[in-house]
């Protein structure tokens, strides 16, 4: 399936090539420098670019391209899917994932991929087997490695290889038994100009921390699990339990994993915590625009909303800005016409605002557009969804666990028109 | 040479300087740095006993073994060493070492490794066998038809770690033996759900193609859906009888149920490569009507990176072409922002344009305006071209779009206009008759307009319909005259045009100017303007030469043109099986299987057969099947009885008998006994729910039509009995989700074999479904049996009426469910309960006030009865004289509370809160007498 890999950085550099198969010589990048060239921003690179010989599949992540050779049909799914399971595999080991962090890793990132594809088939990509076939590297490991000649690489099967519990290794130990849980959710939003919202849907996650020993099953169960109108869940939850009683019962992975994404229905209402009060107007024949816009709370259950963030993309009319915050900083660049205010947190009681104005080009007409406003911010404590989760019980092992539960509100994608 | 310090290293005594050397070796090959000139070094260290060195050199000598063959063979025999031993990582390593060497001279040896890894006894080094049958395949295909045999065993191998291996392999070496798959398919169908993710989207594709050969079409027109798992136990005359019914009435094969079935609930995978597999196993072998329940999983991934969306949203776009309603209630899911990379924005700009339609076009083109005026100016064409094809296909808002798009004509952005004239250019083709006014605005753009396919375009149409505005369309000459030798290629075709139509129309006002257009195009530089002149000239000047074409000029320029398609770019894709690379090529990739067309006939399903203890069926998600006990706590005595009695064993079958005499029915039973139970049912009357609680079983008997009952009679004087009774288990139905389970045991009482007792036609009120029980081959005298079956009820006390058929006979019997049993219990803390029972007040509450016998005050026998009543689970309570009960209907899933709250004086109140208001009150009058009989 998967033939070879390459990864090539922001400056065209490939800078790590791995091959499953017989080697492919790197000048079938060529045909991937022109796509980029074409596309002008790497985010429009096509996903899929075939070659007179060869098809290129192709995520971009953490400025690097990840780019798989492939000789025949295959899903393209299959390939995409993998390559962004090969980044998260990289970001588990290293903290992150960068070009820097995998150039002083290149052995370990290499005996990773070397075991994530056997003959292009994936074959472990499981992040607990692979750590117990290639330990990640750490500060103590390397130096008692060097001294005693021990290697960071594993002489038995991973026991999860052959368990009906793949994603799990056995002989889990911790002195301090905690299983953390975190509620994430994201709105997606546009809303119109005068403030109505088009649409609007929450995104959800729980991300999951647990470091239990042994072989714990865990039931989560939900105060209102009927707001759960679509969901997808990691491998280890019993889809059969969830579909009868809509209660997650799992015997998790060890360590970071996600449990569950979900989609609130849309049949709910979404409450939208903040509202953009905006007057950006451009007037014909002047070198003058009026912007001001102002940000406030509107539904935060009492919560205050932080890490507010404002950005937006001017028209290319405006020459420069000239703006006042009443609080936070801002930034204008000229060149890629970006406007961002780093606003931080909203105080009820005194409304952050940016007013002033843009000097537009001379003798040109009024733009036809106005900018969309993006925008950032997190709420902590709230699932704006109103999910709770009702109770975390273990079963099959006998200590107590420290059980922990987070919420957290933040804006997916949130447009404002204007 | 220049690697001599690493060679040095390399022949080091000392396992770390070996290290460092191959850790830079490793580095130089992930650079692209050739490494080759170290190979002899290299090898030598393949023993090495110190095994990250090991698996270093392997990866060295999978790089170059290749180039330096001979030196490679030196490595080989440590690997069969290797394959001896006993710890099965090491063998696993070093197959796939030996197997990733391409080196032609090993391939006997490879042949050997992998048949003796196919027999090992860890199923990890048996997946890698299945990894290295495409490996050897790809050195020697010569080898096929030898490991065709491999895959052959493979294929049978039970291991969820190896199934989706051999799969790929499978499709690689030898995807035409369909053959191969027949009796492994039922496994493959079960064991699906526990296979990794990878090799389920292999086993997915692969089963997809497999349907399509061996099932007929469920997309015929007149299909009745059954579920009738019938056929394959029938002898070859039956099914003979059963293909000449096929013509009449639609059957899914039960095979092919299963597979839809088995792969539903994958649309649940964290990985979107599972999820589009299901989607387009539905998409290419559900019935129609359900292909819809993949739309939301579909759209809930284009929440995941714009890689995802691209492809997903790419197939989207295909579908919804054909079936629009699939993805219409999620159209907001498609709008565009202004943050989306264009090529998301222009994939998504097409799916809302097939979904458009009379309904939601107004609610659209105001959308379409803000992408109008998109600062991405691409994306704001496309939409333009976007409004054009709405326009057309939804004749409603014709006008309306043309209205908007000669709007856009006044656009500051030249692109914007250009594409405006193009789009609008076309709609006026399909209807000219009165736009007259429209194309007077176009000619006037042309003195700012400078795009030359908008000008072209303006001028097309004036010549194209001059006649409609005699007075503008020789000025446009006039002045296009004048800036003839300064304007673009296709502009000045255009002009030519213009003149040529005016000449034959207009000849008095404009024969001059046309002569002077066609004198400057005689001269033009281009050869392609200069022909066109020439055979213009000849064509509408008439001169000696001209031949008998000329006399058709006028026609031949003014035939009536037919109006451009305003169609889909994605039309033309749906050849392609969705989910492939091909599709999203749109042409056809090295490797592309098609998919075959439904065969009119099926193959014999019979090919599928396996002996019964080959099939196995193994579900994770079932495993901790402790589901039904963690309902029933507090209630597990008596529940007790109920499964013993289901169980196979000879005592409990007595006991049984015992219970259930009562239920007994149909020819066993005398007349009067039955048309008294035909009555009850009914009437749903309190005496025959008591009835159902002294026999310690919710139950209901079937009964039968009275025209029957006579035969029926007859044929028990006869000594042909049989006796069928019913149950309801209160266990999840395992043959659908939304069905009630229902358990009936059969019993011959004659002294004669019953052979082939089945379930023949069913009557069922619409909506309801019913998944009947496999076929009884046979049954000796006093021999019973108990079969499981599936009904969804709809959560209605409507009755199923099926017959049940033996080879001599058949029965009408029917099932109509107490309400209590068309629920399953929920677990829930006592605060949740309060939170949803506020949730569920007003219209979704009923209450009663009953009388409690004194007997019956005791919280023990209170959760005992109700719980007998009607199939519910109890919640804790903190209370002593408040319980709670909670259940959700099997259907719909909806929630049922369930509150007794005991008052002075022999009384308590009932009180049921659910959306279900109607089977709600029914409840609520069953409930009512429970507590108040001793």
């Amino acid at each position: 399936m998967i033939h070879s890999l390459f990864l090539i950085n922001a400056a065209g550099d490939i800078f790590l090539e791995k091959h499953w198969k017989s080697v492919v010589s790197r000048s079938v990048c060529d045909y991937f420098f022109e796509a980029q060239e074409r596309a002008s921003e790497a985010e429009n690179v096509p996903p899929v670019i075939p070659t007179p010989h060869h098809y290129l599949l192709s995520v971009y992540r953490h400025k690097i391209f990840f780019v798989a050779v492939i000789q025949s049909e295959v899903p393209p799914l299959f390939v995409i899917e993998f390559l962004h399971r090969v980044v998260d595999t990289f970001q588990d080991y290293f903290g992150i994932c960068s070009e820097v962090m995998i150039k002083d890793n290149v052995v370990v990132v290499y005996e990773v991929l070397e075991e994530m594809l056997d003959n292009g088939f994936p074959l472990a990509t499981e992040s607990n087997i692979l750590k117990e076939l290639i330990k990640p590297p750490t500060i103590l490991r390397t130096v008692v490695n060097t001294i005693t000649g021990s290697t960071n690489v594993g002489d038995q099967l991973p026991t999860g290889q052959l368990s009906v519990v793949p994603w799990r290794r056995t002989g889990v130990k911790y002195t301090n038994n905690e299983a953390y849980f975190d509620v994430i959710e994201e709105i997606d939003a546009i809303i119109d100009k005068s403030g109505s919202t088009i649409t609007a849907e929450i995104q959800g996650v729980i991300d999951a921390c647990v470091k239990l020993t042994g072989m714990p099953d865990l039931t989560l169960s939900f105060m209102n699990p009927r707001l759960l109108d679509d969901v997808s869940f990691h491998p280890c939850v019993r889809f059969k339990r969830w579909e009868s009683e809509r209660i997650l019962s799992f015997i998790p992975p060890d360590g970071n994993f996600r449990l569950l994404s979900y989609h609130v229905s849309a049949q709910n209402l979404v409450a939208i915590p903040v509202y953009v009060k905006h007057n950006i107007s451009f007037r014909d024949g002047s070198s003058l625009g009026r912007f001001e816009i102002t940000v406030g709370p509107k539904q935060t259950m009492g919560k205050t909303i932080e890490g507010v963030m404002v950005s937006s993309q001017m028209p290319k009319g405006v020459l420069n800005m000239s703006l006042t915050p009443s609080q936070g900083t801002h930034v204008f660049d000229p060149v890629t016409k970006l406007l961002s205010w780093d606003v931080g947190k909203i105080n009820p009681q005194k409304l952050p605002s940016l007013k002033g104005t843009m000097s537009l080009q001379g003798g040109a007409s009024k733009p036809d557009e106005n900018p969309t406003i993006n925008l950032q911010f997190k709420i902590q404590q709230l699932a704006i969804s109103g999910l709770k989760v009702n109770r975390l019980d273990m079963y099959g092992e006998k200590y107590k666990p420290f059980k922990g539960i987070k919420y957290m509100t933040k804006a997916g994608k949130f447009q404002v028109r204007t | 040479g220049k690697n001599e310090d690493l060679k040095q290293m390399l022949e080091s005594s000392k396992d770390s300087s070996k290290l460092d050397a191959m850790k830079r070796i490793v580095g130089m090959i992930a650079k692209g740095k050739n490494a080759s000139e170290l190979f002899p070094a290299v090898v030598k260290n393949v023993a090495s006993k110190n095994i990250e060195i090991k698996k270093l050199v392997y990866v060295y000598l999978m790089r170059y073994a290749e180039e330096q063959q001979d030196l490679a063979l030196l490595s080989i025999s440590t690997f069969q060493r290797a394959l001896k031993d006993p710890n099965q990582l090491i063998r696993a390593s070093a197959l796939r070492v030996l197997s990733s060497i391409r080196v032609p001279i090993i391939v006997p040896i490879m042949m050997l490794a992998i048949k003796e890894a196919s027999s090992d006894l860890s199923p990890y080094v048996r997946k890698n066998a299945a990894h290295a049958i495409q490996k050897l395949y790809s050195l020697d295909p010569e080898q096929k038809e030898m490991l065709i045999e491999v895959i052959e065993k493979l294929l049978k191998d039970r291991s969820t770690l190896v199934a989706g291996s051999v799969v790929m392999a499978f499709e690689e070496v030898c995807p035409d033996r369909i053959d191969l798959i027949h009796k492994n398919y039922r496994k493959l169908c079960t064991l699906l759900v526990d296979v990794e993710e990878w090799g389920q989207v292999v086993i997915i594709h692969m089963l997809t193609r497999y349907a399509r050969t061996q099932f007929v079409s469920p997309w015929k027109k007149d299909v009745v859906e059954e579920y009738n798992e019938n056929n394959f136990y029938e002898s070859d005359d039956e099914q003979k009888e059963k293909d000449q019914k096929v013509k009449k009435t639609y059957v899914m094969d039960p095979d092919h149920r299963l597979l839809l079935r088995n792969t539903k609930p994958l649309l649940q995978s964290r990985n979107a490569a599972v999820v589009m597999a299901v989607a387009q196993l539905y998409w290419h072998l559900a019935p129609k009507s359900e292909a819809g329940i993949v739309s939301k999983s579909l759209v809930r991934l284009l929440h995941s990176n714009r890689e995802v969306q691209y492809i997903v949203l790419q197939n989207i776009a295909t579908m919804s072409i054909q079936r629009k309603g699939m993805f219409e209630p999620y159209l907001k899911s498609f709008y565009v922002r202004s943050t989306d990379p264009t090529m998301i924005k222009t994939l998504k700009l097409e799916i809302l344009t097939n979904l458009a339609n009379e309904a939601n076009i107004s609610t659209l083109l105001r959308e379409f305006q803000t992408y109008v005026k998109s600062q991405d100016k691409q994306f704001a064409a496309a939409t333009i071209q976007a409004i054009g094809r709405c326009a057309t296909n939804i004749t409603e808002v014709t006008d309306t779009c043309l209205n908007g798009l000669v709007c856009l004509l006044s656009n500051r952005d030249e692109i914007v206009v250009a594409e405006s004239v193009v789009v609008i250019k076309k709609l006026l083709q399909t209807q000219p008759a009165h736009h007259g006014e429209i194309i007077k605005h176009m000619a006037k753009l042309l003195d700012n307009i400078t795009v030359p396919v908008a000008r072209a375009s303006i001028l097309w149409l004036i010549g194209e319909y001059c006649e409609r505005v005699p007075k503008i369309a020789p000025d446009v000459l006039r002045k296009t005259a004048k800036s003839f030798t300064n304007e673009d290629d296709l502009v000045k075709l255009q002009i030519l045009n213009l003149g040529a139509k005016l000449y034959l129309t207009n000849s008095k006002q404009t024969k001059l100017l046309t002569q002077y257009v066609l004198n400057l195009g005689k001269y033009d530089q281009s050869y392609d303007i200069r022909d066109r002149t020439r055979f213009i000239r000849q064509l509408i000047v008439p001169n000696e030469k001209s031949g008998a074409l000329s006399k058709y000029a006028k026609k031949i320029f003014l035939a009536q043109k037919p109006a451009p398609l305003l169609e889909s770019p994605f039309k033309a894709r749906d050849h392609f099986q969705l989910g492939t690379l091909s599709h999203t090529l749109n042409s056809k990739a090295t490797g592309y299987l098609e998919l075959s067309d439904w065969p009119e006939v099926a193959p014999d399903p019979a090919l599928r057969n396996v002996e019964a203890a080959e099939v196995v069926g193994r579900h994770r998600w079932n495993v901790e099947g402790s589901t039904s006990q963690v309902h029933i706590f507090g209630f597990q005595v008596s529940r007790k009885i109920f499964y013993v009695f289901y169980s196979d064993s000879e005592d409990s079958k007595k006991k049984a008998k015992g219970i259930t005499k009562k239920r007994n029915m149909s020819s066993s039973s005398d007349s009067e006994a039955s048309s008294s139970e035909e009555s009850s049912s009914d009437s749903k009357s309190e005496s025959d729910l008591q009835s159902d609680s002294q026999s310690g079983k919710p139950g209901r008997a079937a009964s039968k039509e009275k025209k029957k009952k006579k035969k029926e009679e007859k044929k028990k004087k006869n000594g042909k009995g049989l006796a069928a009774h019913y149950h309801f288990s209160r266990q999840p139905c395992i043959f659908g989700e939304r069905m009630v389970s229902v358990q009936v045991t059969v019993t011959n009482t004659t002294d004669q074999k019953i052979e082939n007792i089945h379930i023949g036609e069913m009557k069922l009120p619409a909506g309801m479904r019913m998944h009947g029980f496999n076929p009884i081959e046979s049954l000796e005298p006093e021999g019973s049996i108990t079969v499981s079956m599936g009904i969804d009820f709809c959560d209605s006390t409507q009755t199923a009426t099926f017959q049940l058929c033996t080879n001599e006979d058949h029965f009408n019997v029917s099932i109509q469910p107490p309400v209590g049993e068309l629920l399953l219990p929920v677990t829930m803390s006592e605060k949740d309960f309060k939170k949803e029972q506020g949730m569920l007040t007003g219209m979704n509450e009923a209450s009663a006030t009953i009388a409690v016998a004194p007997q019956n005050s005791s919280s023990p026998v209170i959760i005992e009865r109700v719980v007998k009543a009607a199939n519910l689970g109890v919640v804790p309570s903190g209370q002593d004289n408040i319980h709670r009960f909670a259940a959700k209907t099997v259907h719909s899933g909806s929630l049922m509370l369930v509150t007794v709250e005991l008052k002075e004086s022999s009384t308590a109140q009932l009180i049921i809160n659910t959306e279900k208001t109607v089977i709600g009150s029914v409840l609520l009058r069953e409930l009512k007498p429970v507590l108040s009989q001793g």
